[in-house]
């Protein structure tokens, strides 16, 4: 079995305790007391920090010392049998994503589009701009990054599938794989590195593809000319050197993303998972400061990077009176391949 | 026999009968697993008074006539057991009225769930009836003359309960108005405060007569409807989960299920809360009242609301079609369910019996609770899906079915919309005199026995 590597020195001279200190769903009354819980939780005593995490993915991005905070306290909470989310819950998302062989994979040369195990991904993932890979689709849990149970600190099916599912990819032949969802290129990038699971392929950020295309149909980009607001999710935090792609790719298509507070670093889940995990208050309340928000930055659309917070936030956005839409389309409307639905 | 589809030809006109083979064989069977028997003739009348007409001749000649809807009973309620006329209602389809103020409407018998749901979208948007989860083509009368369930039986009761007067012709060909219609031109209660003879032909399965008009309450259609999933492992726990929910006194629906596939839905019991309102604010405050009433099982972690955008188109549906999804799992696309009426406390043993007869007959299973009145009881549905073309499987869930009745009766519960053989079983069970009683007010009123025959009879 694989095991989180994790440097205990690491945390123990850390001058900021950022990891807990900046969280969103957590207090604490200052540097102490933030580094002590953390102590706690590398020692394996309880703390307040495995009952109280939202699982929100973002001490990932807030330590920039390289350790993985998210990844230890999941661990920590399943060493004590600890549950997240409701056991059903948990057990469900389990169920749900067991490879039972019902998967689908187009002509694989030497990229594979992987569409995780998300049908959204597999209607974004069509048309001009993926006119060269789109055959090459792939969807099934046999292909989904198993990044999802971190929510439920369940890691040790992680470390269970996470090797099958590259596996599978290596028997379709794939060396590059094109990842439409930001949860699928953080498992293989950032999770993998930090178990010390061999991938033998390259991982695509579809972002970065999406940027590459953008730039190479320029010609055909009439801009937009509107103002949104960017939903980002969790797993991009585990990414975070992939977030500036956002704005260069809607810079490209004449799309402005004013100043909003719950932004970057600073920006809140969609909701779903703290629907779960805690209850509608704190999702309720999350959703309404984030939605709020971005009104009030006078963005008319709001732009969503993963189909689950897509899918999440689509009505409650609409109700506020902006438009929901993924960024792939977004872009499919700057090149006239989608209706620009601006005016 | 000549001289009978003469007679019959001469009441309905040529296009109103058939002794076809190719009709009598569709009108020889329903959807279940039961054996098909061929009726004589098919005959549809547009009329009380053709009707009446053709009672009058089946009584003379002593011709058995089974009237049916659209025989989606699945419990082969409108199979001919021993032949004779299928009165097959569907031409009788008019709306006959609604009166809004009073929320009722009236309709012939023969009236389809769709078309009502229709008329009142298109002319009434603020009413809707109680519609049940069967096709819309099933019919209003039959539903309620099986005490049927629908979308507003958690609040309102049975579907039985919401008639608010009949038309019948009894067996003897007398036609019978119940209720205030009986005293005048308002058809807004079937009996109080009177004796409440609708009871009569509630339940009966056709047996004690022919509903040609039906009363039906209607009620608020409220502009938003909403829904939330919750779920849990611990079968122990719903009878609770339950009595909390009906405590609140805001839920439209209450639909407990489980079933092993597809996975997802693996090892877990899901109860589906529906509530409606107004305005968002009124929405927001029932959902609210929903989770706080919970909050104690998501702390242990027993159990918790799994996200339903997916699924809501889904199960937004009314009618609800993906209810019988499952029957093509083992493909065939065949399934029939007992759905015995019982309390919500057996909600447990009920669920175990529903696996241990699935693995005891190789079947594949869905079970669905609806609660009835508030909670005062349930119908709980044990599906088994098979393969029509399969006869072993088909033998198989049918044995598996009539376990299911027996167990059922053990636990105190009532069969739904019971066979021949489920009415067998329970009238052995039944109070010797209760017994006596039934058997006396059918016999007074269908003296030749030619209603329906075979059903509520102690030797079919």
């Amino acid at each position: 079995m694989y095991a989180l590597k994790w440097k205990e020195k690491i945390c123990a001279t850390c001058p900021s305790a950022d990891c807990l200190l900046k969280c969103q769903y957590m207090s604490f009354a200052g540097h102490d007391e933030a580094h002590g819980e953390m102590m706690k939780v590398i020692r394996g005593e309880d703390s307040r920090v495995l009952h109280e995490c939202a699982t929100c993915y973002a001490c990932e991005e807030y330590c920039k010392r390289g350790n993985h905070p998210f990844y230890l306290i999941s661990e920590r909470r399943e060493e004590k049998g600890l549950f997240t989310a409701p056991r059903p819950i948990t057990n469900q998302w389990i169920n749900m994503t067991q490879m039972q062989g019902k998967c689908m994979a187009g002509a694989v040369k030497d990229k594979a589009l992987s569409c995780c195990f998300i049908p959204d991904l597999g209607i974004l993932g069509q048309g001009e701009i993926f006119k060269d890979v789109a055959p090459a689709a792939v969807f099934g849990a046999e292909y989904m990054c198993p990044a999802v149970h971190t929510h439920f600190a369940r890691m040790s099916v992680i470390k269970e599938r996470l090797p099958k599912v590259i596996e599978n990819f290596v028997k379709l032949g794939a060396k590059e794989v094109i990842c439409l969802h930001d949860e699928c290129y953080g498992t293989f990038t950032a999770i993998a590195d930090a178990y010390g699971i061999d991938v033998p392929f390259k991982p695509v950020y579809y972002m970065d593809f999406l940027l590459s295309r953008m730039k190479e149909m320029k010609d055909r980009i009439t801009p937009l000319g509107i103002k949104v607001a960017y939903q980002r999710p969790c797993s991009n935090r585990l990414i975070p050197d992939k977030y500036p792609l956002v704005r260069e790719i809607l810079d490209l298509i004449g799309v402005e993303i004013p100043d909003r507070v719950y932004q970057g670093e600073n920006c809140l889940c969609c909701g779903e998972i703290l629907r779960s995990v805690s209850g509608y208050k704190l999702a309720d309340d999350v959703q309404e400061r984030n939605l709020n928000d971005m009104v009030a930055s006078g963005a008319s659309y709001c732009v969503f990077n993963c189909p689950a917070c897509q899918s999440s936030l689509s009505e409650k956005v609409a109700k506020k009176g902006l438009k929901p839409v993924h960024i792939i389309d977004l872009c499919k409307m700057a090149i006239g391949e989608k209706e620009r639905e601006v005016k | 026999m000549r001289d009978i589809l003469k007679a019959l030809v001469e009441i309905v006109g040529e296009r109103g009968v058939s002794n076809t083979p190719e009709e009598l064989w569709f009108y020889s069977r329903d959807p279940g697993v039961l054996t098909p028997h061929l009726p004589d003739y098919v005959v549809a009348p547009r009329t009380t008074e053709e009707v009446q007409k053709i009672v009058l001749l089946a009584n003379r000649e002593k011709i058995p006539v089974v009237p049916m809807g659209n025989g989606m009973s699945l419990t082969g309620l409108v199979i001919p057991l021993k032949g004779g006329i299928v009165l097959d209602m569907k031409r009788m389809n008019k709306i006959l009225e609604v009166n809004a103020m009073a929320r009722y409407a009236v309709v012939e018998g023969g009236t389809s769930q769709g078309v009502l749901k229709a008329y009142l979208q298109e002319h009434h948007p603020q009413l809707r009836h109680s519609i049940p989860d069967a096709p819309p083509t099933t019919t209003i009368a039959a539903n309620a003359a099986l005490h049927g369930q629908g979308r507003l039986t958690q609040q309102y009761g049975f579907n039985s309960e919401m008639v608010t007067g009949l038309e019948v012709v009894l067996p003897t060909g007398e036609i019978c108005l119940i209720g205030s219609p009986s005293l005048g031109p308002y058809w807004f209660s079937r009996g109080p405060t009177m004796p409440d003879l609708s009871a009569l032909f509630l339940g009966w399965l056709g047996t004690t007569g022919i509903i040609t008009k039906i009363g039906m309450r209607l009620y608020p259609n409220k502009k938003i409807r909403d829904v939330e999933l919750f779920v849990t492992d611990r079968v122990d726990l719903i009878p609770h989960i339950l009595y909390k929910l009906t405590h609140l006194e805001i839920l439209e629906d209450v639909n407990v299920w489980f079933q092993p596939k597809p996975l997802v839905f693996k090892g877990n019991y899901h109860i589906t809360l529906y509530f409606t309102g107004d305005t968002e604010e009124e929405i927001t405050f029932k959902r609210r009242m929903i989770w706080d009433t919970l909050q104690e099982y998501m702390d242990s972690k027993d159990g918790g609301f799994m996200s339903v955008q997916y699924m809501k188109d889904m199960l937004m549906e009314m009618p609800q079609r993906g209810i019988a999804d499952f029957a093509d799992v083992p493909k065939g696309g065949g399934f029939e369910y007992s759905g015995p009426i019982t309390i919500i406390e057996h909600f447990p043993q009920y669920a175990a019996k529903v696996v241990e007869l699935a693995a005891k007959y190789d079947v594949l299973y869905a079970s669905s609770a609806r609660l009835i009145s508030g909670g005062h009881c349930m119908m709980f549905s044990i599906s088994f899906a098979f393969n029509r073309n399969d006869p072993a499987m088909m033998t198989r869930v049918k044995h598996a079915l009539d376990e299911a009745t027996a167990f059922a009766l053990e636990m105190g519960g009532i069969p739904w919309k019971p066979n021949f053989m489920e009415q067998k079983m329970t009238m052995e069970k039944m109070d010797p005199n209760a017994l006596k009683l039934l058997q006396m007010i059918k016999k007074n009123l269908d003296p030749q026995g030619i209603m329906n025959p075979g059903n509520w009879e102690v030797n079919p």
